[in-house]
């Protein structure tokens, strides 16, 4: 694998006396895909929220290319090249397209005035390349006039805006249609052949199967497997273990298959 | 995505009028709100509203108006409130007088009453934003505070700047050229400054992004606390210009002075069509506002009405006007 993009170790976060993580150790390298599984609850949103510096751990320590970081916080997350398209989207419904996709990293000219042209074009380039060019709106229409899907599209134009070098995509597909949901992944794919890395977290595991190399499965704020797919072999594998540690009951049924890959 | 057809051309520009009409609905309402009520002043006492001194006496007064108007349309847009503006805007007002009745020049009070509203303002906006307070109240009390700091050194007594009308400053700011009070023009720079600051410039976006969604804004990495206190140090700035001018034109410090703007101003901000849920709200429709009620206040006594009709029309205007916006404008969730 390339480099260290970003590392946690020993990561907590309660909300009151509950640890919503509690003590994750986990990394994303360069150009590689991970998928983030878990229930409803297991953590999955806090953690990327730490990782994007929307939330503050309670505990533990964050790097990045190898350098721990202090102070983290948004800014420094997107100035690191992390980019996140988070669950609830993010998006502020009654301004523009354009000034979504350009919300904190506005282009600017001389005296901080926007350089309104440029923006326009960059976010009319930036709909093209995910596919997200219609008729009925242009970048100076009001997201709250969007469907949930165009919405999204908003959301994932603005994290590819800045060239990020690993892009976090919360749920993205979550409440799509089917050929919504076909588009979120062929631009996956597109930013994976690129070399970005991209950190996936989905509902649907063969969906996630599909696309990652490696996976991490949450359990209750805590990392239960961490496997690569050559390992796991299959979706359905991932699936078994997922009821298992829903209704642990009778031996995990990884332990076989990663067993004979270690004897083998 | 799905639902929509794709295709390799960029989505076609829109009609630019219905663009322009699209975008600053809010505005052109209040617009036709001034129309229809020129209109009845019109209808009413068509030999006076004809004639050029009513419109002088508007003048006078509407440019310590906009001063205060535009910087609060910041802060309604941001999703908080300011009351204590007007004792921020007599403070001030009272650092120039003392630095004029000093003996130094009027240029020195306006740079030092500026200075000293921004301050305040940062003071105001600290105090609500990093101690999380509820700026309705938490400003409500800082009015109170500061007029108390006002009153109790100079005993409820005025402060007479005759000797201000020789000046340059004065010429500058506040004498009248062929008829026409020069503060105007101040004024309207102020606000054709403010519509860029608010349409056209990373703070006047932020700005919005912080009234419309805190929580996105912060997650896409703008201080969010810096953004709102920006906009309480805005408002100090527009307080201790309102205050300079003010004093200009009247040659006079009062100790109450700015205490009966906080109403009219309010109502100029709504009355524009800057709606009270934060993240949208239009500059050039709270000056028109802050026009609509200045001649509110100077039409119906000039009309024939006496003064007791004032209030009622105040009312009158700023609940009809709340209504046309209801009626105009759609807000996203
Ligand atoms: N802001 C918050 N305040 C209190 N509890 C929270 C907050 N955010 C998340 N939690 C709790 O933390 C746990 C993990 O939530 P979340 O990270 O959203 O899980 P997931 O995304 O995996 O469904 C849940 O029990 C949730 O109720
Ligand atoms: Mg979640």
């Amino acid at each position: 694998m390339g480099e260290r993009l970003i590392e946690l170790r020993e990561i907590k976060k309660s909300y009151g006396n509950v640890f919503a993580v509690g003590g994750v150790n986990m990394h994303v390298d360069r150009g590689e895909v991970v998928g983030l599984l878990g229930d409803n609850g297991a953590g999955k949103s806090t953690l990327i929220k730490i990782l994007a510096g929307a939330v503050r751990p309670s505990h533990g320590q964050i790097f990045v290319r190898g350098t721990e970081v202090q102070g983290w916080n948004p800014g420094k997350s997107r100035d690191a090249g992390i980019e996140t398209v988070f669950q609830d989207r993010a998006l502020a419904v009654q301004q523009t397209i354009v000034r979504n996709i350009f919300m904190g990293r506005e282009i600017t000219g001389p005296f901080g005035f926007l350089d309104v042209r440029k923006e326009r074009s960059e976010a009319e380039r930036l709909m093209r390349e995910i596919g997200f060019t219609s008729k009925v709106f242009s970048p100076d229409s009001i997201v709250g006039q969007l469907s949930g899907g165009e919405r999204q599209g908003v959301a994932i134009a603005r994290a590819i805006y800045n060239k990020a070098d690993l892009i976090i995509l919360d749920e993205p597909t979550t409440a799509l249609s089917l050929t919504e949901t076909e588009k979120v992944f062929r631009f996956v794919r597109t930013v994976r052949e690129s070399g970005r890395s991209i950190l996936f977290i989905g509902h649907n595991i063969h969906h996630v199967f599909d696309i990652a190399e490696r996976f991490i499965v949450l359990d209750r704020g805590r990392v239960a497997l961490e496997v690569t797919k050559a390992k796991v072999k299959s979706a359905d594998n991932l699936i078994a273990f997922m009821e298992h540690i829903a209704h642990p009951s009778g031996p995990n049924p990884l332990d076989e298959i990663l067993r004979e890959k270690g004897a083998a | 995505m799905a639902s929509i057809v794709e295709q390799k051309l960029p989505a076609e520009q829109p009609n630019g009028l219905r663009q322009f009409v699209g975008g600053n609905r809010a505005s052109l309402g209040t617009l036709a709100v001034f129309v229809v009520m020129m209109v009845i002043f019109f209808a009413f006492a068509p030999r006076i509203f004809s004639q050029w001194p009513i419109y002088n006496s508007v003048l006078q007064t509407l440019p310590v108006a906009l001063f205060l108007v535009v910087p609060l349309v910041f802060i309604v847009t941001v999703g908080e409130i300011d009351l204590s503006f007007p004792a921020t805007m007599g403070f001030s007002a009272w650092i120039f007088a003392l630095v004029v009745q000093a003996g130094f020049d009027p240029f020195l009070g306006m740079i030092a009453a500026v200075i000293v509203g921004m301050a305040l303002g940062l003071g105001v906006g600290i105090v609500v934003v990093y101690a999380g307070l509820s700026s309705l109240v938490a400003t409500l009390g800082m009015n109170f505070l500061l007029r108390g700091l006002i009153m109790i050194p100079t005993e409820g007594k005025s402060i007479s700047l005759s000797s201000l009308g020789d000046t340059l400053a004065y010429n500058l700011f506040s004498s009248s050229v062929g008829g026409f009070p020069i503060q105007v023009v101040w004024a309207v720079i102020f606000v054709l400054v403010a519509i860029f600051l608010y349409n056209r410039h990373r703070f006047g976006v932020r700005v919005r992004a912080v009234g419309d969604n805190p929580d996105s804004a912060a997650q896409m990495g703008i201080d969010t606390k810096r953004i709102r206190v920006a906009t309480f140090v805005f408002m100090g700035l527009g307080s201790a210009l309102a205050g300079v001018f003010s004093t200009m034109i009247n040659f006079t410090w009062w100790p109450s002075a700015g205490d009966a703007y906080l109403l009219p101003t309010l109502a100029a901000v709504f009355v524009g069509g800057t709606p009270t849920w934060g993240g949208v709200g239009t500059v050039a429709g709270g000056a028109i506002g802050a026009v609509i009620v200045s001649f509110i206040q100077t039409g119906i006594v000039a009309g024939g009405l006496s003064g007791f009709y004032v209030q009622f029309f105040n009312g009158l205007i700023i609940i009809l006007s709340l209504l046309g916006h209801r009626w105009n404008q759609i807000r996203y969730r």
